[in-house]
């Protein structure tokens, strides 16, 4: 397990694994989240207090879901650079975070088109929808801080801490709708209980979620491998990829 | 795992539990702040000060909607099932409001306990469900309550 744990720390291994599943990825990323767009919008039934304005969740719970986890996985990451001084994790923390910015942008953003008719207002500031403001200006500040500081080594230290304090922030968007009162309502899907919505409806939006899982996962390979071309471009298999014509 | 990486392991791990420790016991010194709103339970007891701009929250009780046929004046009381406060609100009601549905009201509470509303907002739930099976449930739930059986809200 640890020689794996090893080889995965190899950026030119990692850029190779990368290059063979970067097509399987969007492919199959493009087809779920086609397949459940398509479906939630088009063909799943209405609801019966909100009508077709509910369709939003097709793209608000796919963006919401995604902008949270890839946080979680920035702050394991976080943790393989303080811990282990990881060169691959620290890629992995800044070829995502702008990808986690955009998400969490449109997150708030369907979300405050759907508010304005159902709720009557685009933005109110109760728990959920300001702490998911916080985890955008935690991605803003993530970016920030590593352009700001010039020096490679610091600048992976000092946002690995960032990200790690910033990880507080993910809970408390997940529970703020159970520990207090909130406009948002609660969510629908819980890990213990059925889903209170019928399958013609989860079943769309689980697709959604897993495409854009997967192009999340293309979208990663694909900005790791290019930070991975700019910081070694100085070995020899970077300059033989290069010189090959192959990258 | 070599001594200095567990070093810097147990390091993160305080960091955290930290971190995690400030941040829990700050939003729960601050809970009545980052609550959204008072229930009316809440307001029943004295906890919600009088006339300061507050928001209340709960369900609209079923069958006490009062329209002023002149103006757009509504009456309403909201209720969490343990108490209720009657709302007065002139202006335009969101889409979703209804008689049994979730709404957050902003505005003061007047000196007869009354609360005078200046914004409505529509609180959706967390169900959903398609047109027809909403319409199933609600024959077969009136079907029940003429056998004699009260049915119960579950949550708003």
């Amino acid at each position: 397990m640890w020689q794996f744990f090893h080889k995965l720390g190899s950026p030119k291994w990692f850029y190779g694994i990368a290059t063979r599943l970067m097509p399987w990825l969007l492919v199959a990323g493009v087809l779920l989240l086609l397949a459940g767009i398509v479906w939630g919008l088009a063909f799943a039934p209405k609801d019966y207090l909100q009508g077709n304005s509910y369709r939003i969740i097709f793209i608000h719970v796919p963006t919401a879901f995604l902008a949270q986890s890839v946080y979680i996985m920035m702050a394991v990451a976080a943790v393989v650079t303080l811990v282990w001084r990881m060169k691959l994790a620290d890629v992995f923390v800044k070829a995502v975070a702008p990808v986690g910015l955009v998400l969490t942008f449109l997150a708030l953003f369907t979300g405050a088109v759907w508010g304005k008719p159902t709720w009557g207002t685009w933005w109110i500031w109760d728990a959920r929808l300001t702490s998911m403001l916080i985890l955008l200006f935690l991605y803003g500040g993530v970016i920030a801080l590593d352009r700001a500081i010039n020096d490679e080594k610091s600048a992976a230290r000092a946002v690995a801490v960032l990200v790690l304090v910033g990880v507080v922030n993910i809970p408390i968007i997940k529970y703020s709708v159970e520990w207090w009162n909130t406009l948002h309502q609660p969510a629908t899907f819980k890990l213990t209980e059925k889903p209170s919505m019928p399958a013609e409806m989860w079943v769309p939006l689980l697709l959604a979620v897993l495409g854009l899982y997967l192009i999340f996962g293309w979208l990663a390979c694909l900005r790791m491998q290019t930070e991975i071309l700019v910081r070694e471009q100085r070995t020899r298999w970077v300059k033989d990829l290069v010189m090959a014509g192959r990258f | 795992m070599n001594p200095i990486r567990k070093k810097r392991l147990t390091i993160v791990l305080f960091l955290l539990v930290g971190i995690g420790v400030a941040v829990g016991l700050t939003t729960y010194a601050l809970r009545q702040n980052i609550n959204l709103f008072y229930d009316p339970s809440q307001i029943a007891a004295g906890e919600a000060p009088v006339d300061v701009r507050i928001r209340a929250g709960g369900m609209v009780e079923e069958g006490s909607v009062v329209r002023d046929p002149e103006s757009l004046k509504v009456v309403f009381r909201v209720t969490d099932f343990n108490a209720s406060v009657p709302v007065e609100y002139v202006g335009i009601l969101p889409d979703l409001f209804a008689e049994g549905q979730g709404v957050v009201a902003m505005g003061k509470i007047n000196g007869r306990g009354r609360f005078v509303a200046d914004q409505v907002l529509a609180k959706h739930d967390e169900n959903y469900m398609p047109p027809e099976v909403a319409d199933a449930l609600e024959k077969a739930s009136k079907g029940q309550n003429k056998a004699g059986e009260t049915a119960q809200p579950e949550s708003y």
